[in-house]
């Protein structure tokens, strides 16, 4: 039993990385008010760049995860002036930017189609890895999980304890009130966004260098718009995002053992499973309507000019 | 900014703490300052009295460095300056309390306060230090409270321990006792006065005359945008103050007395509704009976219910059938339009949005809410039905406007009121229900408002307005109840109470008040 179990919980960290980052990265840009349904758009974007990158310098990932930031950044940019500078409607714009990044990816992959990387061993954590179970399951990963897990403990950690967390709350909670007291809500959300664009893009690339280091065409496969319902779900809340991303990664893996043992099922439906299984579950956990109101950004989706 | 200013180390004798010369903002419509000149010496309160529209917002606004100047010059403690943004205003010593609050309702008590403040982050210090100044000046405060939970006389606390604790040498209340209870308004002047003690020059903007003269030492009156005198509020009366405010003598309404038979028109029982909106108030067991022929005012301070219980009786919030009716019928299950076309006439808070399509003509507003007048037949508009109705309208209750096809937007607040209000009369309602009937109206309207809705209610109809203003309650009605917290006390005839018992009614005790609750806004 025990034997099958610890590459399950030790697939799922993995699996859920790339929802980890583009999840916090959403979560930010929201907490500011500014909802961004480009994630899948992004991730695209960084997933190409970052392949792109990593196979022609031949850097690998570590090559590829600075490129795909830098690339989800720019199409976040993109996204920040017409919503932003220009008060477009954030989900046409957001739409928009999912399009295009579904397509844009497509047309710069088609050079790197069946093209594979050497992709990133697991990085042992010295002594950590040598506890029984657990170190097998939790410091036997690639290292872009960790950094993933870091990433959810420095953003936990803004929000919760410092100045900047607060202001971006307050941003996202009353423009108005905010440029009352004199904080520059739009640079503040151009940040906030940027943000969000850099962690879609290395989310997007650790799929294409790390994840499953081969090119396939539309590889995020919906993952972008998991990360957006789980912020929702989650309230803006960075523990339960973190939660419902191990939740998306364990069924996933699952459903791939599931595959190999060779369960009657089509194999469509198992993998679908991870999508249903997470949209349930969290739709179950935020029924409480009050919670979602409490912490619902109030000036969410809703263009603001000083 | 280039040159911090220097130490502040008391302005030579006889400089003032603020001088303004020749102010003038232009906007595309109005000349919203012409010329403004305005002077505050240390520690004293003054006055910037005016009706809405004179112009007083802009003037705060651009001592406060949120609106630019087009001419004139601002002298701080003797030295002229230019206020570019409100931080800038914050780091000479100028501190605002705005009339809409800016604060963030899910954010704590003292998480606002630290947004305003250009000091090292830590919480735990700044709750001690906020605990330390509210107890001082006598504004208790709770720092680790959600502000969404607090009154909103709680709130404006936090607004002024928030400036309190910047320090200032000027603070700026822009009507500060629009939402406070007689007895809240006595404790926040203790707190100016001994601001004012201590060396803090205040600017007090307001359109109650007896509050200016209670506490200011002197008075700018401000009308159209310019400056029309200069008080000592001590030495002149209510009347002339008026006079200056407005240019002509306060109107007075007639209060006939009602000759038909008062029988229950609009009844009210055993209501009660839990809101969907986390921020909204629970309404627990509202009892009330309106007859023909009166008006029934249902004070309070906004936020206790109000919102709610005007949802439950103009349908927008539906309940059980017999928990409102109309003569005798239930319609407590019935929408908006079937209250309506039963003779339920309603005139709500928000005049653009709710009352009036901002974008519409006044002809097509009538259209929406005429459902009596036979505005839609089968279906079908009758254009020229519905522009006859609105020139009625604005013919019989004096609505200045382009005319029937004008939009609902470009219209004043008073006369879009007119306009509303009139439209609902002449759908000759058996009961009416009418909210903040002259809140943002100048002087003039709302002085004829008031006196159509006694008219009305003379001629048999049962009418209730719920009003923050306690002094327009006195004026128009019968009888008066309180609403505090979601529940809704007796309704008392006029003469048997007082602006007194009523605020402490509003503290949310509904007790024989007769002595000095122990600090019943704490």
């Amino acid at each position: 039993m025990l034997e099958h179990l610890i590459p399950v919980l030790a697939g799922t960290l993995g699996a859920a990385t790339p929802l980890i980052f583009a999840g916090l990265g959403e979560l930010v840009a929201e907490r500011t008010g500014v909802i961004n349904l480009g994630v899948e758009g992004m991730m695209l974007i960084g997933a190409i760049a970052g392949f792109a990158a990593a196979a022609d310098s031949g850097g690998g990932a570590l090559a590829g995860l600075p490129a795909g930031a830098v690339a989800g950044m720019l199409a976040a940019l993109v996204f920040a002036v017409l919503s932003l500078s220009m008060a477009a409607n954030q989900a046409a714009c957001g739409l928009a930017l999912t399009i295009f990044g579904v397509g844009l990816s497509a047309f710069i992959g088609q050079h790197y189609v069946s093209f594979s990387l050497p992709g990133l061993q697991p990085l042992d954590i010295p002594g950590l890895v040598d506890i029984p179970v657990l170190g097998r399951i939790l410091f036997h990963q690639d290292p872009v999980t960790y950094l993933g897990l870091i990433t959810f403990a420095i953003v936990w950690w803004v929000l919760r304890k410092t100045r900047l967390g607060l202001v971006l709350k307050a941003v996202g909670e009353a423009p108005d009130a905010a440029h009352a007291i004199g904080y520059p809500v739009i640079a503040i959300r151009y940040g906030a966004t940027l943000f969000g664009g850099a962690m879609a893009g290395i989310a997007g690339a650790y799929l294409s260098t790390v994840y499953t280091p081969l090119w396939v065409q539309n590889m995020v496969a919906g993952r972008g718009w998991i990360a957006i319902a789980l912020v929702v779900f989650a309230t803006w809340n960075p523990t339960r995002l973190l939660l419902g991303a191990w939740l998306f990664g364990g069924v996933t893996i699952l459903q791939f053992h599931a595959q190999g043992l060779g369960i009657a099922l089509p194999v469509q439906f198992l993998a679908a499973l991870p999508y249903l299984a997470t949209v349930v579950v969290l739709v179950l956990i935020s029924r409480d309507k009050r919670l979602l109101q409490l912490n619902l950004p109030a000036s969410l989706g809703k263009p603001w000019m000083p | 900014m280039s040159t911090p200013p220097p130490p502040f180390s008391g302005p030579p004798a006889g400089t003032p703490r603020l001088e303004l010369s020749g102010i003038t903002k232009r906007y595309p419509s109005v000349v919203a300052n012409d010329g403004i000149n305005l002077k505050v010496g240390p520690g004293e309160i003054h006055a910037v009295l005016g009706e809405n529209g004179a112009g007083k917002s802009t003037l705060m606004k651009i001592i406060y460095g949120a609106v630019q100047a087009d001419a004139g010059q601002i002298q701080w403690n003797g030295r002229e300056v230019v206020v570019a943004n409100p931080a800038e205003a914050r780091r000479l010593g100028i501190g605002m309390v705005f009339q809409h609050f800016s604060l963030f309702e899910t954010l704590s008590v003292v998480e606002n306060i630290a947004l305003a403040l250009d000091e090292p982050f830590d919480l735990k210090a700044l709750a001690i230090r906020v605990k330390e100044v509210s107890t001082r000046y006598g504004l208790p405060l709770d720092p680790d409270r959600l502000v969404h939970s607090l009154s909103v006389g709680e709130r404006q606390r936090v607004e002024i321990v928030r400036c309190l604790l910047q320090q200032p040498q000027l603070l700026i209340l822009d009507e500060p006792t629009s939402v406070l209870t007689p007895q809240a308004v006595q404790k926040l002047f203790e707190t100016l006065r001994r601001l004012a003690a201590e060396g803090v020059s205040i600017l007090y903007i307001s359109h109650k005359l007896h509050e200016i003269q209670s506490l200011c030492h002197s008075a700018t009156v401000m009308r159209g945008g310019k400056v029309t005198g200069t008080a000592t509020p001590s030495r002149e009366t209510p009347a002339s103050l008026a006079r200056m405010m407005i240019g002509r003598e306060l109107p007075v309404c007639e209060v006939p007395a009602y000759t038909g038979i008062a029988t229950p028109a609009l009844t009210v029982s055993k209501l009660s509704l839990v809101p969907d909106d986390p921020f909204g108030t629970r309404l627990q067991d509202i009892e009330l009976e309106v007859h023909r022929g009166e008006i029934l005012g249902i004070a309070g301070i906004s936020g206790n219910g109000q919102a709610e219980l005007l949802a439950a009786l103009s349908g927008e919030t539906t309940s059980t059938p017999d928990s409102v009716k109309l003569v005798g019928l239930p319609v407590g299950h019935l929408d908006a339009g079937r209250r309506r076309k039963h003779g339920l006439a309603f005139v709500p808070e928000e005049r653009l949005g709710r009352g009036a399509v901002p974008s519409m003509s006044l002809a097509d507003n009538a259209t929406l809410t005429a459902q009596r007048q036979g505005l839609v037949k089968k279906g079908f508009l009758r254009p020229k039905a519905a522009w006859d109705f609105a020139k009625r309208c604005i013919e019989r209750f004096d609505v200045r406007c382009g005319g029937p096809g004008a939009a609902a937007r470009s219209l004043s607040g008073g006369n879009l009121q007119k306009f509303i209000v009139g439209r609902e009369i002449m759908q000759q309602p058996i009961a009416m229900v009418v909210a903040q009937p002259t809140w943002g109206v100048d002087v003039g309207a709302a002085a004829f408002l008031r006196q159509t809705l006694i008219d009305l209610s003379r001629q048999g109809v049962a009418i209730l307005v719920i009003s923050e203003e306690l002094e327009e309650l006195f004026e128009i009605c019968d009888r008066i109840a309180v609403l505090a917290e979601g529940r809704l006390g007796p309704a008392v005839p006029k003469a048997e109470t007082n602006a007194e018992k009523i605020g402490m009614q509003m503290s949310g005790l509904f007790a024989p008040a007769d002595k000095e609750p122990a600090h019943a806004a704490a």
